[in-house]
């Protein structure tokens, strides 16, 4: 028992902060407006419009993943291979976005893709047609990508820098070729890192709204807007607690069902 | 939050003194000129422990909690209707005031619309929903709804992000009052806004305005006072209250059921009223005032400014919002939805 003790701080936070609202919001999704108890809040999720909102969310929140991946795959295969840890600086430059607020970065894109953004200056400049990104999934989707990617290039370059050299040597001397020790050696010791990325990334883009509200422009519904929307503006609690709770439970199963099927390293994983 | 919180304990300390020489006001923020506080004092004696909310439900559940005696509350017309029907608010003989004359009669006749006879609410501010449009880019003088849904501003529409005034527009184009309760009605409006849809650039509230300050829209649904903003940040911006009507809110001061000190109370709205005081106070908030007086004391160029003072044509259609029938507001929630999932 006494060994625990230094964790109360931790567990008061937890139990506050996490149990208790979680709680709640159960409480919250089971009941109606007359306190009766009923599952219709939960399963509304399966509506039309709740429905059609989730798999656009879904479709969103994987493309965002996979361009992550493409994006951060071959940086930390490059990183991996910079010698005299010059690697440690590119690595500071990659994230050192994250050390601005997010909804400033946000904001800031918006900026970029307006219509008499820059983007467009710039392609007006050089006598280009304007494009119009701003307010379409297009303009959400680089903002997701723009902002989650430092989460999956950390935990994918720390899986591939971690690979121990004297392996991939040994294997070049039993005779694989790159292809063959990239397949064998370096992809399958990596994947607990991309499952982390994929965590990091993929959790957050389901359930985001506030992208979607600044580059979206109002015209893009995701999940997490409608979710806002029942809490903020119809104030009807008990179907914004139904529908979070079943999101929550569909993300849970959903990476339940990734980890199940991981059967690597856990070095440099989150779980 | 802080200090909000220090100024709360502090009122509920000074509060429990039940001095009758104080008023415990409750109002929006930044919706008073300091100066006017202070001058009230002076000239009356009366000590006035003035707090802030941001929006009319937070200021119920203030009042409601009941841990601040609120001897007077400004706030906004649907819930200065919901007070009355609680039995929250108390009748005020606006007869007796010097001053109360001051507020023009259509402006009693729109606030009837929420208190039937004006026994209880004194309007205070008003304000108009219309199109801030950018003359360089729109051409002909606009005068109807109707260009947001021709298709003429294709990509360059901005309407709000709020199913109130976004509907609000399209059931006044189709003739509809904004009011309504029937289901037809306000699924043919929605049918026409998910038409417009793709024609519209963004829903968005607080950056309508700066969106066509900018130039990266040629209209927007916005309010009065906005407009007005946008027109000092951008000389060539125009506004319009369209001639199918729009909608007009009105904020009022009630005087609650709490108030023991009705004397001080009538005393600070008949202060309010007074010409010189109330254009002090338009000068600082400006907002379209329903004060006849002020709008007089105005300089040429903000009595023409339909932003400001909107003509008696401006507003002849325009209605306020007393709507809050449970199920048009779920049937509203579930439209609006409708409205930004499909494309």
């Amino acid at each position: 028992m006494k060994k625990r003790l230094p964790a109360t701080p931790y567990l008061i936070w937890m139990i506050g902060f996490v149990i208790c609202p979680l709680i709640a919001i159960a409480i919250s999704a089971m009941t109606d407006k007359e306190g009766n108890i009923t599952f219709e809040n939960i399963f509304a999720i399966g509506d039309s419009i709740n429905g059609q909102a989730l798999l656009f969310s879904l479709a969103i929140a994987v493309g965002c993943t996979v361009i992550c991946i493409l994006l951060a795959y071959p940086t930390a295969l490059v990183l991996r291979s910079m010698k005299f840890r010059k690697n440690g600086f590119t690595l500071f430059i990659l994230i050192l976005p994250m050390w601005m607020n997010f909804i400033l970065r946000i904001l800031a894109w918006q900026m970029i893709l307006s219509k008499n953004g820059l983007l467009n200056l710039l392609l007006a400049s050089i006598g280009l047609k304007p494009l119009e990104i701003a307010n379409t999934p297009v303009a959400l989707m680089i903002g997701m990508v723009y902002d989650f990617l430092p989460y999956m290039i950390m935990p994918v370059f720390n899986a591939i820098s971690d690979i121990d050299e004297d392996v991939i040597d040994a294997a070049r001397d039993l005779g694989a070729g790159k292809l063959n020790i990239f397949k064998k050696i370096i992809l399958p010791l990596s994947i607990p890192g991309m499952l982390s990325g994929i965590v990091m990334v993929f959790v957050p883009a389901m359930t985001s709204f506030v992208i979607a509200d600044i580059l979206g422009g109002g015209k893009v519904q995701l999940i997490g807007n409608i979710i806002e929307q029942e809490f903020m503006k119809s104030m009807n609690w008990h179907l914004g607690s139904g529908l979070s709770i079943s999101l929550m439970v569909m993300v849970m199963l959903g990476l339940a069902f990734t980890m199940k099927n991981d059967h690597g390293e856990r070095d440099g994983g989150l779980w | 939050m802080l200090t909000a919180a220090v100024a709360t304990l502090c009122l509920a300390a000074c509060g429990q003194k039940g001095d009758a020489n104080t008023l415990t006001v409750i109002n929006y923020g930044e919706y008073i000129d300091p100066d006017v506080l202070k001058s009230f004092t002076d000239e009356t004696g009366i000590e006035v422990l003035y707090e802030e909310a941001l929006t009319p439900e937070e200021m119920y559940t203030k009042y409601m909690s009941g841990a601040i005696d609120y001897d007077l509350l400004c706030t906004s017309d649907y819930m200065v209707k919901r007070l009355i029907d609680e039995g929250e608010a108390q009748p005020v003989d606006f007869a007796s005031m010097e001053n109360a004359g001051n507020i023009g009669d259509e402006y009693w006749k729109f606030s009837e619309a929420f208190d039937p006879g004006n026994k209880y609410s004194l309007p205070y501010f008003y304000g108009t929903v219309g199109l801030l449009y950018d003359t360089t880019k729109v051409k002909e003088p606009i005068d109807s709804w109707e260009v947001l849904f021709n298709g003429q501003y294709k990509n360059d529409i901005i309407m709000q992000n709020s199913q109130r005034d976004t509907f609000m527009v399209t059931l006044k184009y189709l003739g509809y009052s904004l009011n309504t309760t029937s289901e037809e009605e306000l699924r043919e409006a929605k049918d026409l806004l998910q038409k417009q849809k793709p024609d519209v650039q963004a829903y968005l509230v607080d950056e309508a305005r700066d969106e066509v300050v900018a130039g990266n829209a040629a209209m927007a649904v916005v309010y009065s006072g906005e407009a007005y903003l946008g027109h000092e940040y951008n000389e060539d911006l125009a506004y319009v209250v369209p001639k199918e009507g729009s909608n007009v809110w009105i904020d009022s001061w009630v005087v609650t059921k709490k108030c023991k000190n009705t004397e001080a109370a009538a005393k600070f709205l008949d202060y309010l009223c007074r010409d010189d005081i109330a254009y002090k106070n338009f000068e600082y908030i400006y907002y379209s005032t329903p004060n006849e007086a002020a709008v007089e004391m105005m300089p040429d160029e903000l009595k023409n400014n339909p932003a400001i003072v909107p003509t008696k044509e401006d507003i002849a259609n325009c209605e306020v919002c007393t709507q809050t029938d449970e199920a048009t507001v779920e049937l509203y929630n579930e439209l609006w939805k409708e409205l930004k999932s499909t494309d």
